[in-house]
C-alpha cells in the first residue's frame, strides 16, 4: 500500500501553500494514504491548518525547541526516523524543500526525484529538465522508498474542509549542533507573497531605476497583486533578490501575470510558463515576451502604466 | 594545509537553446558547446577568493564525467585552481552517486570547505551538495549569497524564498552557491598556458569501488507544451476590455 508522508513547510504559524499543493500531487496517486509531518517548536496552528486539507489522513506534530527554525541538518534525521512507516516522502520544491529533502534521501540511502510536475503512477512521474526546455518521464524503483519534491506551480492547492487526526509524534534521534540559525530578513511588504499570489506584476530592465520601479508596486497594489522582477532588473539593483522570477529565481503560476518592460529571456519565461494569462507591455514589438503573451501591448510603459491605473479606477 | 574542494560539472552551455531529439531519447548534444555549469564557476571563484584572502592554501577542482571533461577542468585551472581530479565516467551519474564520489575524495584530501553549485543547469536536480553533507555528516549551507569565515566557522547568508536567511556552521562544511555570491573572473591567455602545466589526475569511476548504479530510469524526453500565441491590443482601452472579457479585472 502506498503511504505518503509530506513534510510541511511553515513560517510564523502559517502553513505554506506549497504544502497544500504537495497534497494534491500525492492525491493523484491512486489509493495513497497521505499524512503530514509538522516540525516546529509549537506546531498547534500549523497542524490544524494541515489537518483541514482534504485528503489528509493524519497530521504528526513533532514539537521540539530545536525545530523552531527550519535547519535541514536538524530536521533530516527526524524525517528519516518517521519515514520508516512510509513508502514515499514528499516535500515542496521550494528553497525549504530543496534544502531538506536531498539530505533526507541520502540518509535513507536513496536518490531523489526533484520537481514532480505530473503523476503517472506511484512510481512514474514527469519532471522538467534543462530549465523546462525538456520534460522527462522518470520511473523510480519500487523496492526503495521514494523521496521527491513537488513543483508547486504544477498543482492547485488541496481544498480545505477536511478533518484529519492530529497526533503528537516523538522521534528519538541525535540532533546535530554544528548548524545554527542566526537571522532571517524579509521585507514585510503587506503584498501577496510572490510564490502564491493569484496575480503578479513584474518589471524588467526597461524600468531604468529603483525609483522608477515604484510604478510596478503602484500597479500591483491597484490589482492586489504580488510583485516580481526579471533577473536583469534584480541585477541592476532595481528590485530585491527575492522578487526574481525565472529559472534561477521563483517559478510561479498566477492566474494573471503582467510583464512590464521585460523582453522575455528564456530563463524568465521558464518561471512563468504555467501562468494562466500573461499580459506583456513592452515598447519593442519584436520582444520574445510577445511570443508567449495572451495579451500584448506595444507601448512606452511610462505612458501605459499610469493610463492603465486610471482605467482600472474607472 | 587547508584545502578547498570545488565541483565542476560539464553541461550544455547556458546560451544554447536546448532541443529534444526527435526520437525522445535525450536532448541534442552533438556539436553543441559544453561549458562549466555556471553555478560551479561561481563556486570556484569563491574558493579562489577565499584562498587569495589567506583562508585556504590549495584549491582542487573535481569533475565526474567523460574524458572530454578535461576541457572544463583545464578552464578551472586557468581560472586559478591548483590541481584537478577527473573521475572518469562515461554514463550519466546520479546526484547520490556523485555525492559518494565526492565523499571518497574528501576522505583522501580532508578539505575544510567543499563548494558546489546549487544546481546543474542540465538536470536541475539541486541535490548533490545536500546529499554529500548528509553522507559526510557535516553541515550544509545551500544557496549561499555571502560566506564569511572566522575561527573554524562560517557565517552564511542564504537566498531563501522569503528573502535572506543567515546561518552559522562549523567547518568542515559543504556550501552550494547561488547566483549573486560573486561574479566569476575572466580567464586570461597567459593563465591558459600556465594551466597546461598544472596537475590533472584521472581516476576511473569503477576504480573507486562505489555503488554508483542509477536508481531512476528515464523513459522518455519530450519538448514542453508550447503556449499558443495570443492577441495584440493597440491601447490601454483595448487591454482593459480584454482583461474584463477574461474576468481578470
Amino acid at each position: 500500500m502506498t503511504k505518503i508522508l509530506i513534510v510541511a513547510e511553515h513560517a510564523g504559524g502559517k502553513l505554506n501553500a506549497a504544502t497544500a499543493k504537495c497534497v494534491t500531487c500525492a492525491s493523484a496517486i491512486a489509493g495513497a494514504q497521505i499524512d503530514i509531518a509538522v516540525f516546529a517548536a509549537n506546531a498547534g496552528d500549523v497542524a490544524a491548518q494541515a489537518g483541514a486539507l482534504t485528503g489528509v489522513k493524519k497530521v504528526l506534530k513533532i514539537e521540539n525547541a530545536a525545530n523552531a527554525e527550519p535547519l535541514a541538518a536538524v530536521l533530516a534525521p527526524q524525517v528519516v526516523a518517521l519515514a520508516a512507516n512510509y513508502t514515499h516522502v514528499f516535500g515542496p520544491s521550494t528553497t525549504y524543500g530543496k534544502d531538506l529533502m536531498p539530505r533526507v534521501a541520502a540518509l535513507l540511502g536513496v536518490g531523489q526525484l526533484s520537481d514532480i510536475m505530473a503523476v503517472e503512477s506511484a512510481y512514474k512521474f514527469r519532471r522538467p529538465v534543462y530549465a523546462g526546455n525538456a520534460i522527462v518521464t522518470v520511473e523510480a524503483p519500487q523496492d526503495k522508498k521514494l523521496v521527491a519534491t513537488v513543483r508547486a506551480a504544477s498543482f492547485q492547492a488541496a481544498a480545505t474542509g477536511g478533518s484529519a487526526a492530529i497526533e503528537a509524534a516523538s522521534v528519538t534521534v541525535d540532533l546535530p549542533v554544528h548548524t545554527r540559525f542566526v537571522e532571517r530578513s524579509a521585507a514585510a511588504t503587506g503584498r501577496p507573497d510572490l510564490q502564491t499570489a493569484a496575480r503578479v506584476v513584474s518589471g524588467g530592465r526597461a524600468l531604468g531605476s529603483a525609483d522608477n520601479f515604484k510604478i510596478i508596486f503602484s500597479l500591483a497594489d491597484k490589482l492586489k497583486a504580488g510583485v516580481g522582477a526579471s533577473r536583469a532588473a534584480v541585477d541592476s539593483g532595481y528590485a530585491a533578490n527575492e522578487l526574481q522570477v525565472g529559472q534561477t529565481g521563483k517559478i510561479i503560476s498566477p492566474e494573471l501575470y503582467v510583464a512590464v518592460g521585460i523582453s522575455g529571456a528564456i530563463q524568465h519565461l521558464t518561471g512563468i510558463k504555467d501562468a494562466r494569462t500573461i499580459v506583456a507591455i513592452n515598447k519593442d514589438s519584436e520582444a520574445p515576451i510577445f511570443e508567449v503573451a495572451d495579451i500584448g501591448l506595444v507601448g512606452d510603459l511610462f505612458k501605459v502604466l499610469p493610463e492603465l491605473e486610471k482605467a482600472l479606477n474607472g | 594545509m587547508s584545502k578547498i574542494l570545488v565541483g565542476l560539472k560539464r553541461v550544455v552551455d547556458y546560451n544554447v537553446r536546448v532541443r529534444v531529439k526527435p526520437d525522445g531519447t535525450g536532448v541534442v548534444t552533438d556539436g553543441v558547446k559544453m561549458s562549466i555549469n555556471p553555478f560551479d564557476e561561481i563556486a570556484l571563484e569563491e574558493a579562489l577568493r577565499i584562498k587569495e584572502k589567506g583562508g585556504a592554501t590549495e584549491v582542487i577542482v573535481v569533475s565526474i564525467g567523460p574524458a572530454d571533461t578535461q576541457q572544463q577542468l583545464r578552464t578551472g585551472l586557468a581560472m586559478g585552481a591548483d590541481r584537478a581530479i577527473l573521475v572518469q565516467a562515461d554514463a550519466a551519474v546520479e546526484p547520490l552517486a556523485a555525492a559518494k564520489v565526492f565523499l571518497k575524495l574528501i576522505e583522501k584530501e580532508a578539505p575544510q570547505i567543499v563548494l558546489l553549485g546549487k544546481q546543474g543547469i542540465d538536470d536541475d536536480n539541486s541535490q548533490t551538495g545536500q546529499m554529500l553533507a548528509a553522507l559526510w555528516q557535516r553541515p550544509q549551507a545551500t544557496f549561499a549569497s555571502k560566506i564569511e569565515l572566522a575561527g573554524g566557522k562560517a557565517k552564511v547568508t542564504r537566498e531563501v524564498d522569503a528573502g535572506l536567511e543567515t546561518i552559522e556552521v562549523d567547518l568542515p562544511a559543504v556550501f552550494t552557491t547561488d547566483l549573486r555570491l560573486n561574479e566569476p573572473r575572466y580567464v586570461k591567455l597567459p593563465d591558459i598556458m600556465k594551466a597546461k602545466k598544472k596537475p590533472l589526475d584521472t581516476v576511473t569511476l569503477a576504480s573507486l569501488g562505489l555503488d554508483t548504479a542509477p536508481q531512476f530510469k528515464t523513459l522518455k524526453f519530450e519538448a514542453p507544451a508550447s503556449r499558443t500565441k495570443g492577441i495584440m491590443v493597440k491601447d490601454v482601452g483595448e487591454l482593459v476590455a480584454a482583461l474584463k472579457q477574461k474576468g481578470l479585472v
